[in-house]
């Protein structure tokens, strides 16, 4: 039998059904597919249009720079059949990945991001770890805390205007994976954690002490899917360079150890 | 000569009490022990007789033995249990024989596809069907290979269609008389369908029906030019059989190319319908059309389950069908006159069905180039997966998705001997095939279900519902019993009446099978494939 949630879970369930479902706007770019698109870019754009597409003279993703195309259907044929007479060859994957692909690139370019390509990294790790506060939440490359989302390889799955609007307005982007629970236990005992993990009778939590719980859903009094983010806006904490900074910075994350 | 002399010999003598004679398979009833067909009857109702595993003690099931294949495809294989042997596929294509109490290996058949097969969604397959002392099963390099049941060795092997051009075989044959039938798939590489009927003895081909009717062949004027050539129309499943009807019937699968119908203007017959055949001579006796000129791939996938019981008072033989395209169906099995339809999930591709059960297409809901948002997504409000009904609680029982929608963007589509051909691709946060290890999508995308639908009225009974979606078959029994699973891994019984839980066990893997039921010494027991291995429970004693 399924638990019975408490009432603030249904304008909850209500407001991130929306947020996950493409606006007009937005239609034609799943987050899903960015995120793939992402992980298709590494492995087989990475080499030569460089870690923001703007490796190659002329072309530059991240202003919406292309040489030979306007159309995402202009992008998906050079995709698929590359460009004879210059080093783009042809690529061998399905339409999905090749849709996957335009919208990762279509990502990295976003005239709403101000930061692009204009700050420091170096400034950017200071204030992150030290004004930010960041790493009170946070990992990078082992060092931080694991309570929140780790940051450790940010910057090859996420583009510059998404990580400046999850600065700006945490509240606004909260991946499902990233999502906080607020459990209270049979006993009393209350929890609140990022969820790891979940399925119809269970739930895997992570807790602000980093300790991890797995509950059966049966056992629990009340389970509430928190709609907001437990990370504070920076709207007003960092200026405007300091924000171009510390993006900079988590662009340049990588996964590799630095 | 000899070979065939030998399989002729061993159908003619069906009268020894181990062998699977014609008469066994269409009295099921008498033998409820065993699991004789794809669906446990020709009816496709996955309902048994058995009853000793009740609403009272499933509390107690436990697990009896395990069998872990030897393969990482998916496990969807419905396995046949006669007298105590269980016949099971692994995928994609060996065959095993155990014992169905102990799990203790008899032989194993290994068939290695081809290099050519191409399986457009998986290399998979849905399991076997028996006569006499001979097993059948369709290939995923698009052969029929007939196997002697007692020494796992192969008795004739047959082409049915090209694999090189995209032609599979992935559903359990069905055997009507002295002939066993299947249908090729293989849509998503613009083949032209079919389901044929062979010589059980000899394997040769009896009669055929093209899916796609060319020249001269009623339907074909719902196509446009030669687009017939690569309409697609796939059988994924296995069909049903009435025999008083002397009819079999089948699903048929998406025209070709999948996304994008601008070439192919019409309705595009027999796509997406269900169809009704002459058993003997394969001529086509009806046909009725859930989705034509189907731009979704909203392919008839689902096993038609046949239902005698009364209809606004009156008896009727009647079929009963949960579409991929989000709607249920009842129609009179005998003429295929519609009967009652009515959405069973979110779908927002029509405005509803007209008095003879075609769908009102919805205003904006065709593919474009920009993509267009659709509910059901492109997996269906349910797929391939087997329903249940029981006669008993006269409800039909559905795994099925909800709110779940894709973003289908319309592409070109040309035609390449041995290429892809959908002109499209659609796009949806739930991932295809199975969920991450982590949780990176919730029911805030889409969750899935056993939903309970009463077919006289489509009031919905009851729902179970999961989080992850589901892809599990479902079984239902005589004492009131449902069982299915999921894409998390748990396998369930469920009080067929109200939906309550009453056990549970997580098996580590997503149930992609549909569960049956037999008995051995007395004992009753439950099987399930999850993951990567078939499961069996039965009472602790």
């Amino acid at each position: 039998m399924r638990l019975s949630r408490c009432p603030i879970m249904v304008p909850a369930l209500i407001a991130v059904s929306l947020l996950s479902i493409p606006s007009t706007a937005q239609q034609r770019y799943l987050s899903s597919d960015v995120e793939n698109g992402s992980r298709l870019y590494r492995n087989n754009c990475f080499v030569c249009h460089g870690p923001e597409g703007a490796s190659i003279p002329g072309v530059d993703f991240r202003r919406g720079q292309f040489k030979r195309v306007s159309s995402d259907e202009d992008l998906l044929r050079v995709i698929a059949g590359g460009v004879p007479g210059t080093a783009m060859p042809p690529t061998n994957v399905t339409d999905s990945q090749r849709l996957a692909l335009v919208a990762y690139i279509r990502s990295l370019h976003d005239s709403a991001a101000s930061s692009v390509g204009t700050g420091d990294a170096a400034r950017g790790r200071t204030l992150l770890e030290g004004k930010g506060g960041c790493l009170t939440c946070h990992r990078i490359n082992g060092r931080g805390s694991r309570t929140g989302p780790d940051l450790s390889e940010v910057g090859g799955i996420r583009a510059a205007a998404y990580l400046e609007r999850s600065i700006l307005a945490p509240n606004e982007s909260v991946l499902p994976e990233h999502r906080y629970v607020k459990v209270v236990t049979r006993q009393g005992v209350t929890i609140t954690g990022r969820r790891l993990n979940e399925d119809t009778h269970t739930l895997q939590v992570i807790d602000g002490d980093e300790r991890l719980h797995s509950f059966s859903k049966s056992d629990l009094r009340e389970y509430t899917l928190l709609t907001t983010s437990s990370m504070p806006s920076y709207e007003g904490k960092f200026n405007s360079h300091e924000l171009a900074d510390v993006v900079t910075y988590l662009l340049s994350l990588k996964g590799d150890p630095q | 000569m000899i070979r065939r002399l030998f399989v002729l010999i061993s159908i003619m003598a069906a009268t020894l009490p181990a062998q699977v004679t014609l008469d066994r398979l269409l009295h099921p009833e008498r033998e409820p022990q065993n699991w004789l067909t794809y669906s446990g009857n020709y009816n496709a109702q996955r309902y048994s007789p058995l009853d000793q595993i009740s609403r009272d003690n499933a509390k107690n099931l436990e697990q009896q033995w395990v069998f872990q294949a030897r393969s990482l495809e998916k496990f969807e294989a419905t396995p046949l249990v006669v007298d105590g042997i269980m016949y099971l596929t692994e995928p994609p294509n060996n065959v095993v024989a155990l014992d169905a109490k102990t799990g203790a290996i008899f032989w194993v058949y290994e068939y290695r596809p081809s290099a050519d097969a191409r399986p457009c969604c998986g290399a998979v397959n849905r399991g076997l069907a028996i006569l006499g002392d001979t097993l059948f099963m369709g290939t995923i390099d698009a052969r029929l290979i007939a196997i002697d049941a007692k020494a796992g060795r192969p008795v004739w092997n047959i082409q049915v269609g090209d694999p090189k051009l995209g032609y599979s075989l992935t559903h359990a044959p069905l055997i009507v008389k002295n002939k066993v039938i299947v249908g090729v798939a293989g849509a998503e590489y613009g083949i032209r369908g079919f389901i044929a009927a062979y010589d059980v003895a000899t394997g040769k081909e009896a009669w055929r029906f093209n899916t796609i009717p060319g020249p001269g062949e009623p339907g074909h004027e719902t196509w446009t030019a030669d687009t017939w050539q690569h309409g697609g129309g796939s059988a994924w499943i296995t069909g049903s059989y009435d025999p008083a009807l002397n009819m079999v019937y089948w699903g048929v699968g998406n025209p070709g190319a999948d996304w994008n119908g601008d070439n192919r203007a019409g309705d595009n017959l027999y796509s997406d319908c269900a169809i009704a055949l002459d058993a003997d001579t394969g001529k086509l006796k009806w046909y009725f059309q859930f989705t034509p000129h189907d731009e979704y791939d909203y392919d008839a996938v689902q096993i038609p389950v046949l239902v005698d019981a009364n209809w606004k008072g009156s008896p009727r033989k009647m079929m009963m069908w949960a579409n991929r395209n989000g709607f249920f169906y009842v129609l009179d099995r005998t003429n295929g006159k519609f009967l009652y339809g009515m959405p069973f999930t979110k779908q927002t591709w029509a405005k509803g069905l007209d008095e003879n059960g075609r769908p009102i297409p919805a205003a904006n809901m065709k593919p474009t180039p920009e993509g267009t948002l659709v509910y059901p997504g492109v997996q269906g409000g349910t797929n391939w997966y087997s329903p249940s009904y029981s006669p008993r609680t006269g409800l039909f029982y559905i795994s099925t998705w909800e709110d779940y929608y894709m973003n289908l963007a319309k592409m070109p589509a040309e035609y390449t001997p041995g290429q892809r051909y959908t002109g499209g691709a659609p796009r949806s946060p739930v991932p295809t095939l199975q969920r991450g290890p982590i949780n990176t999508w919730t029911t805030e995308n889409a969750s899935g279900m056993v939903l309970a639908v009463d077919p006289n009225n489509g009031e919905k009974k009851w729902q179970f519902k999961m989080t992850d979606v589901t892809g599990s078959g479902i079984l239902s029994t005589a004492s009131d019993v449902v069982f299915s699973g999921g894409r998390e891994g748990y396998f369930y019984a469920l009080d067929a009446r109200t939906g309550a839980m009453l056990w549970k066990a997580q098996l580590g893997g997503q149930v992609a099978s549909g569960p049956i039921t037999y008995r051995v010494d007395g004992k009753q027991y439950v099987a399930v494939a999850a993951g990567h291995a078939l499961f069996v429970f039965a009472l602790r004693q």
